[in-house]
């Protein structure tokens, strides 16, 4: 007994040191879990962040309708998001200033490599109006983040009413990567960004039964920006690390190593700060 | 099938090579549950006492309510400690969102219920005889209490154990009132959350596997507490 007690001591202490000091200044960020589940923030930005400026970040990976939701409270200093629309809203109301544009990928519409509706090559119109006249099985994260509501903007751009309830038409509540695995599971198509796309991949093995069908439209750009919570709206908001960090995000250094995160040999964001 | 074994190696990886995040995150759910079990009993074995031990008219209703608390969903306590807790909320200059101690407040809700309903069953169940026995002997008021919750340890102690293993498993509250934030409010919990969600299943369920030895470590040196209490 007493040996168990003894590497139980053992085992809480090495949990101590493990566990960094807190640091004096710390950023809390909302973002969005594609940047998240990527490992862009883990492995490159949070680290790099701290190393060059001594500010610590702490983020929260939600989607972009909830990231943008929590500046809006001031429970947040600084959001990265991808949903330019939705953005604009809450820098019109003044909840949000200093936009900056960072990166971006593109969006794809992915699906099982027997491409049952034959969309393979299609524009995104196109290829959704031909799902939904096979009645393909759709999945959709159906969660208000920013891909969802690009996907939901390119059924309204095909002329289409968003499909809600119709059987083939599947709405997960649930992070990108979990909806792809979902749309593997049922043969499915779904859309996702591309960085994600990658990182399925890579957790594939590079041989995912999912493959990019569509691609390549203009309307596929997906827009990264950081925003920073107006500190007239919310005096606890830590204006100024959020100033330092994006303006940190925007500078050359910053933007090229973004470039050069890759996996599998590929870029999963491309830097576009002017 | 693969992914279980695989699960399994990695847990021993993670473990004794004391990966890092591992036991940050291992540390997190041990200092927040110790946290919230400790609060849990600090308020509801004196709530759960006087309820067993007190007659009063609407006993009966207040029991009600505490029994249906006992199955209050998890992701519904980590709403509403959310919306007060949030700076636009009413405890938002506290500062406690996204914090481990605001964790803590979210669990101490959580375990309280079980607490109080099996202390209150605890004592309610208890030999009759005790109280007037104890009157007999001399015994004042502080007396009756402190020999009767010393009667009843046993029971606590099993309802402490309920409460941890609700708490400890628990992974709405953490989530949503902590945030997930690595290093920081990052449980096993939600990182096996995280993880799924990444679509790397086999740390997953390495991470379900290291929780379970967290589980039997707490319960292990319980077990022994309680041991040598009988000797």
């Amino acid at each position: 007994m007493k040996r168990i007690t003894l590497s139980l001591c053992t085992l809480l202490l090495t949990a101590l040191l493990a566990v960094p000091a807190f640091a004096a200044r710390t950023l809390l960020m909302a973002t969005t879990t594609s940047t998240a589940n990527t490992g862009l923030l883990d492995d490159l930005i949070v680290p790099q962040f701290k190393k060059d400026t001594g500010i610590e970040i702490k983020f929260i990976a939600v989607g972009t309708g909830k990231a943008l939701k929590m500046a809006e409270n001031g429970d947040v200093d600084v959001v990265l998001v991808h949903a330019p629309a939705a953005e604009k809203v809450y820098v019109d109301k003044g909840v949000l200033i200093d936009r900056t544009q960072l990166m971006y990928n593109d969006f794809v519409i992915i699906g099982p490599d027997s491409d049952p509706a034959g969309i393979k090559g299609m524009t995104p119109a196109k290829a959704l109006n031909a799902i939904a006249a096979k009645q393909a099985v759709f999945a959709s994260r159906g969660d208000n983040s920013g891909t969802n509501k690009k996907e939901i903007s390119l059924w309204k751009a095909a002329d289409m009413q968003v499909p809600d309830k119709e059987a083939w038409y599947v709405q997960t509540g649930q992070g990108m990567i979990s909806t792809i695995t979902v749309a593997e599971e049922k043969g499915a198509y779904t859309m996702t960004d591309r960085g994600t796309y990658i990182k399925y991949s890579a957790n594939k093995d590079g041989n995912p039964p999912l493959k990019v069908l569509v691609e390549g439209d203009p309307v596929l750009f997906n827009q990264y920006s950081a925003l920073a919570v107006n500190p007239k709206m919310h005096k606890n908001a830590k204006y100024d690390l959020a100033k330092e960090f994006i303006a940190w995000m925007a500078r050359p250094e910053t933007q090229k190593a973004i470039g050069d995160f890759k996996l599998l040999g590929k870029p999963l964001f491309t830097p576009n700060a002017q | 099938m693969d992914y279980l074994l695989q699960g399994f190696l990695h847990a021993f990886v993670l473990l004794f090579q004391g990966d890092p995040e591992t036991y940050s995150a291992v540390w997190t759910t041990v200092a927040v549950s110790t946290t919230s079990i400790c609060c849990s009993m600090l308020i509801g074995v004196p709530l759960g006492f006087s309820l067993g031990f007190n007659e009063f008219p609407g006993k009966r209703a207040v029991r009600t309510v505490v029994d249906t608390l006992l199955s209050f969903p998890t992701v519904v306590i980590g709403l509403l400690v959310y919306a007060f807790l949030s700076r636009s909320g009413p405890l938002g200059n506290m500062g406690l969102l996204f914090t481990v101690p605001g964790v803590a407040v979210g669990q101490t809700i959580l375990g309280l219920p079980i607490i109080i309903a099996m202390t209150a069953n605890a004592v309610e169940t208890m030999d009759k005889r005790l109280a007037p026995t104890l009157i007999t002997l001399g015994a004042d008021k502080r007396r009756i209490l402190r020999d009767t919750v010393l009667e009843a340890r046993f029971s606590i102690m099993l309802a402490a154990m309920a409460a941890y293993g609700r708490i400890v498993s628990e992974v709405g509250i953490s989530m949503m009132v902590g945030g997930n934030i690595k290093w920081h409010t990052r449980t096993i919990t939600t990182a096996i959350a995280l993880e799924t969600g990444k679509g790397e299943f086999e740390m997953g369920i390495a991470l379900g596997i290291v929780l379970l030895a967290v589980a039997f470590a707490v319960n292990i040196s319980a077990a022994t507490l309680r041991k040598r209490a009988t000797q």
